[in-house]
């Protein structure tokens, strides 16, 4: 069925006037904008009147690329791969399939000579997971129409919201190098592999289908898109890797494989073999709507009366409250919602608003779990001290959501240990140099990591005015604590409050504020007890190794005031003997650490030392030992959502003292109870896999 | 390190090797190894107003290595006397800060010092005068010579014939050491001996030769005297019956300088007994003087917040108790100026030579 067309003409929408803005968050093609105001300039009415019509969206789109994310080469890079991965991450949790996401980034030759990655300007964008795959049908309008997709219409919580994201980088593409976007998916073995190449239709925001075949894929089931765009490879800060990283801690239950441009293989193993539990679909909350949504609402309901449509439309309220509601803004419940309008409208909102209403249901979200983001950060964080909080759900303007804070301490038990490097004795009136290094914050919104708008994301604020300094740390006015730390912020909401539409930052609301920082002072709490206890540890281990120090001192001036004839060995042997009596012996000990006694009044946290590690152990080794799964078909890894039973797993806490081998030694110990644990989940749960709401929009799916 | 003089004193080395002793023998009975150290402090002394001394008092302070506020300190004294004794033993004299420099050094294994500055070492090397009761002299540590005589008086200095009256109006530099071993006084046909706080004004006398129009003795100290020069004053006073004048500027300070001449300071009381002149006199000064010699108030400084206190901490100090003495002080007080020697010049260059000083002696306007 390969429908063939020639190439859109990419530069069509050059004659766009640049009056014209859009102000709707869904990027709605507006009609005729009406002119109310004369213009200052000599340009008549008529004038203008001829520059006026309509903007398709993808026009809409060429002109503000940065409201998307594709401001330049380097970020549209980032946007693309971060677009691919979120739908597939969306698609395979769904499914309730654990997944396997490979993202591959290869440069295009654009010239006579090859390029280095760093050179490049042209670079293959390509994603793969084993996900449940789309429909053929479906395939064109997904990756080739904007604002097409399964997730706008409810409230449920998943990283992709709108409709944009993967057509607008296959339009980013098209644009900037002309190529479709080549799009493989199989949504069963039994099924067959389809192949197609799409462009957009920038005009009419419609696909234009290139090539559509069968073919012989080697995955069972899968989606693989992959978009030629222009771009700039750069590693650091924002970039590629640093998002798949921050993606892995949030997501351990994600094997990610990255091909990076240079050819090389880096693999973020799956950490945690549970999905996430699926969060469940609600209906809005009469808090959360605007006055312009309920106008819309009112229009597009399928029920009959005012009173049922409150009651069927929304959640937490019920047929009685909407009877109540309806009385209370002076409207019969029996009225048609269509003809509720203008005043009457206004008076139901403002109504709606004032009424007493219970909280929205809060499993509609599905927070990543204390437990998940310790295994996160330990996997991709050398640290000593990791410690996680998941905080009870809360609500803002109708709007369930969990805030989750993580911290990773330290430089890691082996730097910690170690001496400094050699510096140099001190001269009169010099002092050694601080540690100036800044905590790191890495924030995520629905597990996807936000790397852009620091500053203005509320979780940044809330980091900044918590005062670090109750918890042991430095921390000058206004700044980020001092120190070998990563704070992990997390905000999981059916709907996340960007600042704008490119999802970069947090908004600042109150409640949300306030949720973030309980979580961080809690987290903070338990760095504060860590480092008390390290440090009271370290002032005993300090005592003693003054009096170590200086006996040296001090029996060598004795030897040579009684003229070097002192047995100074000897000597040296008692006062030792003093020394260690007096500075506690065994106890201090055991304050270093030495006798292995677990992280008492630390919940959720995982102490690392040179002897091994404390806490949540089982967390880190599931880290430490799961082997690489990748052999496996991926059915294998379908897991339910009902939790497996965790309480099988747990290990006896480790006693570690007997040296550095002690973590491998451990986890293997546990190898067994591992097994156990997924074969149970995955051979137990099989047949009864979750019945799941299938959202109007969303493709069909047979599952075997 | 200059070469002293050949002596057979081995007591100070023996003090100080006995204290290596001490660690030795806590060490074999596992006790934690300390030192008594003397108070060197306004509560640890008492006045004696018969002898007119400030005399040290009993109460001590444990110094143990065992302690993790004193290890280093502890550790340090050992360093010290360790130097100490070196110098005893090689009978060489050294100064403060050469001690400082002998004894610092990079602990093994660490990036510590063993003394960061001299002010960790100074205290140290009084704490060891203190218990030991050795002289500073006696540890052979020689404090800055920063002293000047000039007058009728002739020593012998190693063998040389010094004869400060025909040394110009430079005059000779007090060394710091000045016991009768390294300083011999061959003849003195002063009069009386004049201390004068400030070199400035030791310059102006000794330049308008007032010490042969008066046959005294000119001495300073550039500030508060040194040990050398304090001690060079007592054997003058003592040798040679020399009556001492004390002539400083008029402020909580100068009456410090003045008291520490005459009855010793709080910090070494110990060694009172050599130093102090119970018998000097205050000749100026005065906070009566500006008005007796009708100095202008604008010549005056105001009191800072400082200078009030001092002052009425030395109201308090029991050596300063006659009614003569409360009366200045708090003259100085009520007036709330304070005035120095070189503001006399107000009048005329030479109104110190010429006026003030003659004026003073012929109605021996002094107080005791
Ligand atoms: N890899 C995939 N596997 C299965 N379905 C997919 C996949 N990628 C996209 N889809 C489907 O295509 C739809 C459109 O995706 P798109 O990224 O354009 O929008 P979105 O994810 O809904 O929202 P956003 O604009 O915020 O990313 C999704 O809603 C999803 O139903
Ligand atoms: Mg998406």
């Amino acid at each position: 069925m390969a429908t063939k067309t020639s190439p859109p003409s990419i530069r069509s929408s050059k004659t766009v006037s640049q009056s014209v803005t859009i102000d709707s968050e869904q990027a709605a093609p507006r009609k005729k904008p009406s002119l109310t105001e004369k213009g200052t300039s000599a340009v008549t009415a008529i004038e203008m009147g001829t520059r006026q019509r309509e903007i398709s969206v993808s026009e809409f789109f060429t002109k503000n690329r940065h409201l998307l994310g594709f401001d330049n080469p380097r970020k549209a890079l980032l946007t693309c791969v971060k677009e691919a991965v979120d739908n597939s991450l969306d698609a395979c949790e769904e499914a309730g399939i654990l997944p396997d996401v490979t993202v591959k980034l290869e440069t295009v030759v654009n010239g006579p000579t090859p390029v280095t990655p760093s050179q490049a300007t042209r670079f293959r964008v390509t994603v793969t997971d084993n996900g449940p795959g789309i429909v053929r049908a479906q395939v064109p309008r997904i990756f080739a129409k904007l604002l097409y997709g399964s997730k706008f219409h409810r409230m449920r919580m998943s990283r992709g919201q709108q409709g944009i994201g993967i057509s607008a980088a296959g339009m980013y593409g098209q644009l900037t190098t002309g190529k479709p976007v080549k799009v493989i998916s199989r949504t069963g073995p039994r099924a067959t592999a389809h192949y197609f190449e799409v462009q957009i239709d920038t005009k009419k925001n419609e696909p234009l289908v290139h090539e559509n075949k069968q073919i012989e894929w080697a995955q069972p089931q899968g989606t693989e898109v992959a978009i030629e765009v222009e771009g700039r490879y750069q590693k650091g800060r924002a970039s590629v890797d640093e998002w798949l990283e921050q993606t892995s801690i949030a997501n351990p239950h994600v094997r990610l494989v990255y091909q990076t441009p240079e050819g090389e293989t880096k693999e973020y193993p799956r950490t945690y073999h549970e999905l996430p539990p699926s969060p469940k679909e609600i209906k809005p909350h009469p808090y959360g709507i605007e006055f312009g949504v309920l106008l819309k609402m009112l229009q597009d309901t399928k029920s009959h009366t005012v009173a049922s449509f409150l009651a069927s439309d929304f959640c937490r309220v019920s047929p009685a409250l909407a009877e109540e509601m309806c009385k209370s803004a002076k409207l019969s419940p029996d009225a048609k919602p269509r003809a509720v309008k203008h005043q009457a409208a206004e008076t139901l909102y403002k109504t709606i608003q004032t009424t007493k209403i219970m909280a929205p249901p809060t499993n509609c979200i599905s927070p990543i779990g204390e437990k998940a983001i310790l295994s996160g950060l330990y996997k991709q964080i050398k640290g000593e001290f990791y410690t996680a909080v998941s905080r009870p759900p809360a609500v803002y303007r109708g709007n369930p959501f969990i805030i989750e804070a993580g911290l990773a301490f330290g430089k890691g038990p082996e730097e910690s240990v170690k001496p400094q490097p050699a510096a140099m004795p001190l001269a009169e009136g010099e002092d050694h140099g601080h540690d100036t290094e800044l905590a790191r914050v890495i924030r995520y919104a629905n597990r996807v990591p936000l790397l852009f708008q620091q500053s203005a994301c509320s979780t940044f604020k809330a980091v900044l005015n918590t005062t670090w300094r109750n918890y042991g740390m430095t921390q000058s006015r206004g700044a980020l604590p001092a120190g070998p730390m990563v704070i992990f912020v997390h905000m999981a909401s059916v709907w996340v409050p960007f600042t704008s539409e490119s999802k970069e930052a947090i908004a600042d609301y109150d409640e949300i504020q306030k949720e973030i920082t309980l979580a961080l002072r809690e987290a903070g709490r338990r760095l504060g007890i860590f480092l008390r206890r390290k440090e009271r540890a370290a002032s005993e281990f300090r005592r003693r190794n003054i009096f170590d120090l200086y006996i040296e001192e001090v029996v060598e001036a004795c030897n040579r005031l009684k003229g070097g004839k002192l047995p100074t060995e000897q000597l040296k042997e008692q006062l030792h003997k003093i020394a260690s009596s007096r500075t506690g012996g065994l106890k201090t000990d055991e304050a270093l650490g030495k006798t292995g006694a677990g992280p008492e009044g630390l919940p959720h946290s995982i102490i690392v030392t040179t002897e091994g590690i404390e806490g949540e152990t089982e967390v880190a080794q599931q880290t430490a030992t799961v082997p690489v799964v990748s052999s496996k078909p991926a059915q294998f890894e379908r897991l339910s959502e009902t939790k497996a039973p965790v309480k099988s797993v747990r290990a006896p806490k480790v006693r570690p003292g007997s040296g550095r081998a002690k973590r491998p030694a451990a986890a293997k110990a546990k190898v067994g109870q591992q097994d156990l644990f997924v074969g149970d989940a995955s051979s137990g749960k099989k047949a009864a896999l979750p019945k799941r709401k299938r959202p109007a929009t969303s493709l069909t799916r047979k599952r075997k | 390190m200059a070469q002293a003089k050949p002596k057979k004193n081995g007591a100070v080395e023996k003090k100080l090797i006995g204290m290596a002793d001490v660690v030795i023998a806590a060490a074999q009975r596992a006790k934690d190894p300390t030192f008594a150290i003397p108070i060197r402090a306004l509560s640890n002394v008492s006045f004696n107003p018969r002898k007119g001394l400030i005399e040290m008092g009993e109460k001590k302070q444990a110094r143990s290595f065992f302690n993790v506020g004193m290890a280093k300190k502890f550790m340090q004294t050992m360093l010290v006397a360790d130097a100490l004794s070196e110098l005893q033993r090689a009978d060489l004299t050294t100064s403060l800060r050469e001690i400082y420099y002998r004894t610092k050094h990079t602990i093994q294994d660490s990036h510590e010092n063993t003394f960061d500055t001299q002010d960790e070492s100074d205290p140290i090397i009084e704490d060891l005068e203190v218990s030991l009761v050795a002289l500073r002299e006696e540890l052979h540590v020689r404090a800055e010579n920063s002293g000047s005589i000039v007058g009728p008086v002739v020593f012998g200095d190693d063998g040389d014939r010094v004869d400060c009256a025909k040394l110009g109006k430079g005059g000779y530099s007090v060394p710091s050491i000045v016991e009768p071993e390294y300083l011999e006084i061959r003849r003195c046909t002063a009069d009386f001996l004049l201390l004068v706080e400030k070199g400035t004004q030791w310059n102006r006398l000794s330049e308008d030769k007032f010490w042969r129009r008066y046959n005294c003795v000119l001495l300073t100290g550039n500030g508060q005297p040194p040990r050398g020069v304090r001690r060079l004053a007592r054997r003058l006073h003592e040798e040679h019956r020399l009556p001492v004048y004390v002539l400083v500027d008029n402020d909580p300070w100068g009456y410090y300088i003045y008291s520490v001449v005459k009855q010793g300071s709080i910090n070494l009381a110990f060694e009172s007994q050599r130093m102090a002149i119970p018998k000097a006199k205050f000749i100026g000064l005065s906070s009566a003087d500006p008005e007796r010699y009708e100095l202008p108030r604008n010549v005056g400084i105001k009191l800072n917040d400082k200078d009030v206190t001092r002052a009425k901490e030395l109201l308090n100090y029991r050596w300063f108790q006659k009614p003569a003495w409360q009366e200045e002080i708090k003259r100085m007080l009520a007036n709330g100026l304070k005035f120095e020697l070189d503001a006399l010049a107000n009048k005329d260059f030479q109104y110190l030579t010429k006026k003030y000083l003659p004026r003073k002696l012929k109605e021996k306007d002094w107080l005791d």
